[in-house]
This record gives C-alpha cells, structure tokens and sequence, in this order.
C-alpha cells in the first residue's frame, strides 16, 4: 500500500520529476530529493515559519503540505531568491537591516516577506508586523526584520 | 514527527472523493487545507489508511450569494473569506473576525469548511457558523443531506459527519443592512487559538434590540449560541443595568475549562469581560444602523 508516486514539479524555474511516498512532506521533498536544504524544518507543526515556502506564488508551510499535492505546482524556495554572490533584495534588506542573527529562521522569514511585498499593502507596521506574525525568530531580531521590511515596501510603492 | 503511511487519493469529483471514503472503510480521511490536520497526522494523533485530497475538485472554491444567504464553497480559503466583497458587505462581523484567524501563511491555505469539519471548540469558523445560523452540505454515496450547524457540532474535535461524508459547502445567513454586530476575542499571541471570543449581532428598532444573536467559544466543549441571554435581550433597550444583568447570568451559564494557558474561573471572568464589549458595540452599531 501506500504506493510511490511520481510527481513533476517546478522549483525556482528549474522542473524535476520524482517518485515519492505518499507521506512525504514537503519540506523533506525539497531537502532530501532535490538537495535544497535552504528550506528549514523547525516545529513540522505549522507554528514557527522555519519552512515557508511559495506555493503557486502564495506562501505555504512545506511542512504541513505533501509532496504529492504539490504534483504540478510551481515552487519557489530561498535558493531562488538570490545567491551568496548575489543576495536578492529581501535578502540584501535584511544584510542591510541587521534582520538575522542565528540565520535559521530566515529563509521561512525572506518567503513570506516575499508573499507579503506581492500581495499585500503594507502600509503601516501594523500590518507589517501582522503579516511577519506566522513567523518565529528564536534570536528575537523583529525590530531589524519590521526594519528592512519596511524599506521593502516604501521601495516597492502602492500595490498595483 | 513525520505522517505515518497511507494511500492518496486526489479525488477529481465530490463522488469520486466519497467512494474512496466508503472504500476506506471508516478509515479514511479528507484532506483540503491541511492546516490543522496535517500537525495532527504528523503527530501521528491521526493515522488514516487513505487521504482524500480534494483540493483539485473543480468548483468547490466559490463565494456566492444563493437567496439572500451566502454559500462558501468546500475549498474557500481564509484568505477568500477575509477579503471577499460580498461578505465585507453583507457579513461584516464575518469580515471583521477573519483579522483573528491564524496568520497570513496558514490563512493561504485553511479553509472556512475545514475549520468547521475539524470543530475546534477555541476557532472562528465553527462559532461564525453557528451564529448565522448555518447549513452543512453534505454528500456521501447514500445521496445528499443538509444539517444545521447546531446538530452538526457534537462534541469538542467531534462532528454528526460519518466517515464516508464530505461537506461540500456551507450556507450562512447575510446580516440586513444597519444589523450591528460586535467581535470580541482574547488570545495570548496574536492568531494563536484564542482563549475566549464573543461574537453578536443585532438589529434596533424603536429603540430596542430586536435578533439578538451572541455567539461563544474557547468556554466549553462546542462553540455555542447564548439563547438565555438573547432572549433577555430581546425586545429591551440595552442600558447599563441590563448588561449587568445579563453578563452575570452569561458567567453563570458557563463551565469552561481548565487548562495550560487559563483556568476555568478565568475564563468565565474573560467571556463576561468579552461578551459586555461586544453586545456594547453591536448595540451602539445598530443605532447608527437605525439612524442610516
């Protein structure tokens, strides 16, 4: 029972096709199928953020999607946000911001902030601060990450 | 920490998801958001032999009038909810409770259907569907049926569902224009499950609170309809010495429960706290109503 599965998925513009269990989360898919182990597994309850990844451009807990359901999506994980020579600009933010301390939170942190700037207004801290709530930071760096959040969205301007 | 085995079946239609259902023997279970399900098959608190993924069911994902009651599809996501025009304007205590719900991730993928099917006595959807008075839709290979929230909530995490039955939709009553309404809800982290909230509708006329409606949850096993203390309401100007009266009779109604995060005397104190805020804004926003 319990049959593999195969399943093709887009990752960061990059398409792969695997055989998995039915059981296989997300998180673990990305990690230990494909080798992108930027996606960090904290709780595996949906309560810290650590595995937030995009979901057909909207943010999701890895941890509490199958690989399975995600047959077909398009997935976007931290490694398509930039590189070490090339931070993208959530990441150069939180550099600039001082938004990160220990890092392994973060990459749960840049996905969600990467919902946040395409889909929401972000007008004031409040919502700022409401949209980075799904988010822990054991370190408890909110102030610098509200900080370069911030900067994102004036940057950004009005949501179109 | 990981979901023990069991068979996937992405249903393509409310039939095919209910045949698996039934082939599973009483041992399946329906999968949409996932978002409180999944913790618990990871936990392993739940281990179905089969999950039903119905996710990719064509039409289950709308929002829209039928009448003058609004019916939410079986796939609506929070997010859905939250921003809807319709329910910003024909529910706005529905509109306004959203703002509680979790957070921004959870609320891409929960759906207001699932909340209901998983009948946490501390959420939103659950208590929401009892105070307008909602409809399940239910499909199962035996036909169709359609219960009343209220007999469709048993017990806490417990529901009248059978386990080879899917809700397909949920029907709630729109609220008539100048209805006001009050939300009240405490949780210790912002969208964290809440400890108490008190939601209430009413409308005014000639001076007196007429449908009163006050719905409660985090205080008991199920989320609950107040009926003692509507009906004390109903037909009377809300002054001070009525709140009293009813609030008091409200703590004295309730048996909460005990546990980690606040005990059973605090509850009480907080849903009477949260219940005067409410029915105090629902009264002053059905003036203003009156007045429009």
């Amino acid at each position: 029972m319990s049959e593999r599965t195969e399943i093709a998925v887009s990752v960061n513009g990059l398409s792969y096709t695997r055989t998995v269990e039915p059981r296989m989360l997300l998180a673990d898919f990305l990690r230990h199928e494909l080798g992108l182990t930027g996606t960090h597994v904290g709780c595996e309850h949906g309560v810290c953020g650590a595995c937030t990844v995009l979901l057909d451009g909207r943010s999701a807990r890895s941890c509490l999607t199958l690989a399975v359901q995600a047959d077909g999506a398009d997935i976007e994980t931290v490694e398509g946000q930039g590189t070490v020579e090339k931070l993208g600009r959530i990441q150069q933010a939180f550099r600039d911001h001082h938004g990160l301390q220990c890092g392994f939170c973060t990459p749960g942190f840049i996905m969600t902030i990467a919902d946040m700037l395409r889909h929401h207004s972000l007008d004031s801290d409040e919502e700022i601060r409401e949209a980075l709530s799904g988010n822990i930071c054991r370190c408890t760096g909110y102030e610098h990450i509200v900080n370069a959040v911030r900067e994102l969205a004036k940057e950004r301007g009005a949501l179109k | 920490m990981k979901p023990a085995s069991f068979d996937y079946v992405r249903a393509e239609s409310a039939e095919h998801a209910v045949q698996a259902l039934a082939a599973a023997g009483g041992d399946g279970k329906v999968i949409a958001g996932g978002q409180s399900l999944m913790p618990m098959m990871n936990f392993r608190l739940v281990k179905p032999s089969v999950l039903v993924d119905i996710n990719r069911i064509p039409g289950l994902d709308a929002v829209q009038m039928r009448g003058d009651r609004i019916v939410l599809g079986a796939l609506v996501r929070h997010r859905m909810t939250a921003t809807d025009m319709l329910i910003q304007k024909h529910i706005p205590v529905l509109h306004h409770a959203m703002k509680h719900v979790a957070h921004l991730t959870v609320r891409n993928r929960g759906t207001f259907c699932g909340s209901v099917c998983h009948a946490d006595p501390a959420a939103e959807m659950p208590m929401m569907s009892l105070l307008l008075n909602g409809a399940v839709h239910i499909v199962s290979p035996r036909g169709e049926r359609t219960l009343a929230a209220q007999d469709f909530f048993v017990g806490s995490l417990v529901t009248a569902l059978e386990p080879d039955e899917l809700v397909t939709e949920i029907e709630i009553d729109t609220l008539p224009a100048g209805t006001g309404w009050g939300f009240e809800e405490f949780a210790r982290r912002h969208g964290d499950y809440a400890l108490a909230a008190v939601a209430v509708t009413m409308q005014r006329r000639d001076g007196v609170a007429l449908d009163v409606r006050i719905g409660l949850m985090g205080v008991g096993e199920m989320p609950m309809r107040a009926p003692q203390i509507e009906a004390m309401l109903e037909v009377r100007e809300i002054d001070a010495a009525l709140l009293d009266e009813a609030i008091d009779a409200l703590r004295a109604s309730l048996e909460p429960n005990s546990d980690l995060n606040a005990s059973a005397d605090y509850r009480r104190h907080l849903a009477g706290v949260l219940a005067r805020r409410a029915i105090s804004d629902a009264w002053a926003r059905a003036e203003k109503g009156a007045a429009a």
